[in-house]
């Protein structure tokens, strides 16, 4: 079986400088329904990696291949949420959650005649992230993990195949951060998309990844591919047993290496 | 101390200052203006001004009703001639804004020529705009258009080319072109910065049309007052100020009360921003 989303000796340079190469023959692929976290030093390419996978940015060389296309220019249909929340402030966050529906096909062109399905839909999104009540809210009015969830609702209305999280849980307060991870497992238990999650913190990867991938220091490469086998769905005490620690510990040390090695 | 201990003790009241109170809050601008004509009045009496220096606000008053039927007329012109200019600044600066707040291109290239452009002192414009149209409503028009286009076009393109690079990579990555990143967030999030601009447009409107109406004209408000300046009808002169200022402020106040009801998003919390810029 071929994998859903696959990365062939991919470089990316900002442009012709030497230091502006972001990555560098990186390679990896990422199965159907898989859900994979990118961890790395910081500044190590992860966002670029997001940016080259969806085609915001065309790779320097190599290829990406999504859903066995080769991605040229920006895909059509990828569901993406980022640290800061951006809802849009003149809507509702129904709206807000409804806004891909707006764009994508052919729920577009649906919108309309099917309006009140797809509000139904929206509200059922959101009441499983627990923002059941918030609906008529504007974002000011929602606390900063609530719009969060929103954010992680715009990004999966349209249900998805591809999903990509730069940090979205960056800027949050563990508490907060822990309930919205049992929230994104859940989504993701129930829809399968495929996820790629770009993350700094080691104990989100490992409790929420199927395979954690650590990047190397500028320029970007996958020094390792570390497959965590634990069974679905995990509970937050988990993180705190023998098994994870030594997964965090590991990948701890590889990337203090790759941050020694960048700064010998 | 326990809970119900807490809820025992008598809540926490404070008596609003004479300052604070709503009505007194309402009342403020107009007591100031009153406060400001009193003033005028003493001053002018105190120290015996000759009315041709600084007419007082009684002889000015008593002039404006007395001219007021020249006055309703030339107002008139002058509160057209403005709207008209505005209008097309409006369409003008609104489409120039989405065009170059949308295309980096756009910006780059056409930016220091506007600004250049906008330099240009415009009473200078005047006399060309005479040549070209003649003596009349038409380079008055032409003049507050050039005057308030500029800060609408400003404020558009900023609005738009600032939409977060995060939003922009969202809706991107589910396929929206260009068109749909405009519509649905740039001229949205331009909005507030459209009506700010409003504002400034609005009042240098009207100075672009007086401006003109005074160098070459036969009819507005500043053609009223060229006429009554040469003829030593000084409070005349100032009761054409007064209605100018109303004028103004009458546009302004359509302008936020516009703003309120579209971007209200934009000001959550903010109460009393009615005069607020």
């Amino acid at each position: 079986m071929t994998n859903f989303v696959q990365l062939q000796q991919v470089s990316l340079k900002y442009n012709e400088e030497e230091s502006a190469l972001a990555l560098y023959r990186t390679s990896f692929g990422v199965a159907s329904g898989e859900f994979i976290a990118v961890v790395g030093p910081s500044g190590c390419g992860k966002s670029t990696l997001m940016k080259v996978v969806t085609g915001l940015w065309p790779a320097t060389a190599g290829q990406v291949m999504v859903a066995d296309k080769p991605v040229t220019t920006p895909l059509n249909f990828v569901g993406m949420a980022f640290q800061n929340p951006s809802l849009l402030p003149w809507r509702t966050t129904l709206k807000n959650v409804m806004l891909p529906l707006e764009i994508v096909e052919p729920h577009a062109s649906r919108l309309r005649s099917d309006r009140e399905a797809y509000e139904a839909k929206a509200r059922e999104l959101l009441a499983l992230v627990g923002l059941k009540g918030c609906e008529d809210k504007y974002p000011w009015q929602l606390s900063g993990g609530m719009q969060q969830r929103a954010q992680l609702c715009r990004a999966l209305i349209h249900e998805p195949s591809l999903l990509m999280l730069d940090e979205p849980f960056g800027a949050l307060d563990m508490f907060t951060r822990e309930e919205l991870w049992l929230a994104l497992q859940d989504l993701w238990i129930a829809r399968r998309p495929t996820v790629i999650l770009v993350t700094h913190d080691l104990r989100e990867a490992v409790f929420l990844a199927d395979r954690v991938l650590v990047m190397s220091a500028r320029p970007g490469r996958i020094i390792l591919d570390c497959k965590i086998d634990m069974e679905r769905p995990r509970r937050l005490e988990r993180t705190y047993e023998p098994e994870s620690v030594a997964l965090v510990h590991e990948l701890r040390e590889h990337i203090s290496a790759a941050r020694a090695k960048a700064a010998a | 101390m326990s809970v119900a201990e807490i809820y025992d003790l008598p809540p926490v009241t404070r008596r609003k200052s004479f300052f604070e109170r709503k009505a007194v809050r309402r009342a403020l601008p107009w007591l100031v203006i009153i406060a400001m004509f009193v003033f005028w009045e003493l001053l002018v009496r105190v120290f015996s001004i000759q009315e041709f220096i600084l007419p007082a606000p009684s002889a000015i008053f008593q002039s404006l009703w007395q001219w007021r039927e020249p006055i309703a007329i030339n107002a008139w012109q002058t509160l057209m001639t403005t709207l008209i200019g505005f209008g097309l600044a409006i369409v003008i600066g609104g489409l120039g804004g989405i065009a170059l707040g949308s295309s980096q291109v756009a910006y780059d290239g056409f930016y220091p020529a506007l600004i250049a452009f906008n330099s240009v002192p415009k009473v200078a414009v005047v006399p060309v705009l005479v040549i070209w149209f003649g003596i009349g409503t038409i380079p008055a028009v032409i003049t507050a258009f050039l005057l308030a286009f500029f800060p609408i076009l400003v404020n558009v393109a900023t609005g738009i080319a600032t939409v977060e690079p995060e939003l922009r990579d969202v809706l991107r990555a589910l396929g929206a072109s260009r068109k749909q990143v405009i519509m649905k967030v740039g001229l949205p999030r331009a909005m507030p910065y459209f009506f700010a601009s409003l504002k400034i447009a609005m009042t240098v409107a009207f100075v672009g049309s007086i401006v003109a109406e005074s160098i070459a004209a036969n009819a507005g408000i500043g053609y009223l007052m060229l006429v009554a300046s040469s003829r030593f009808e000084v409070p005349l002169a100032f009761a054409c100020l007064i209605v100018t200022g109303l004028m103004g402020v009458a546009m302004y106040v359509v302008c936020v009360a516009i703003e309120q009801r579209t971007t209200g998003w934009a000001t959550r919390g903010a109460d009393g921003v009615a005069f607020g810029s």
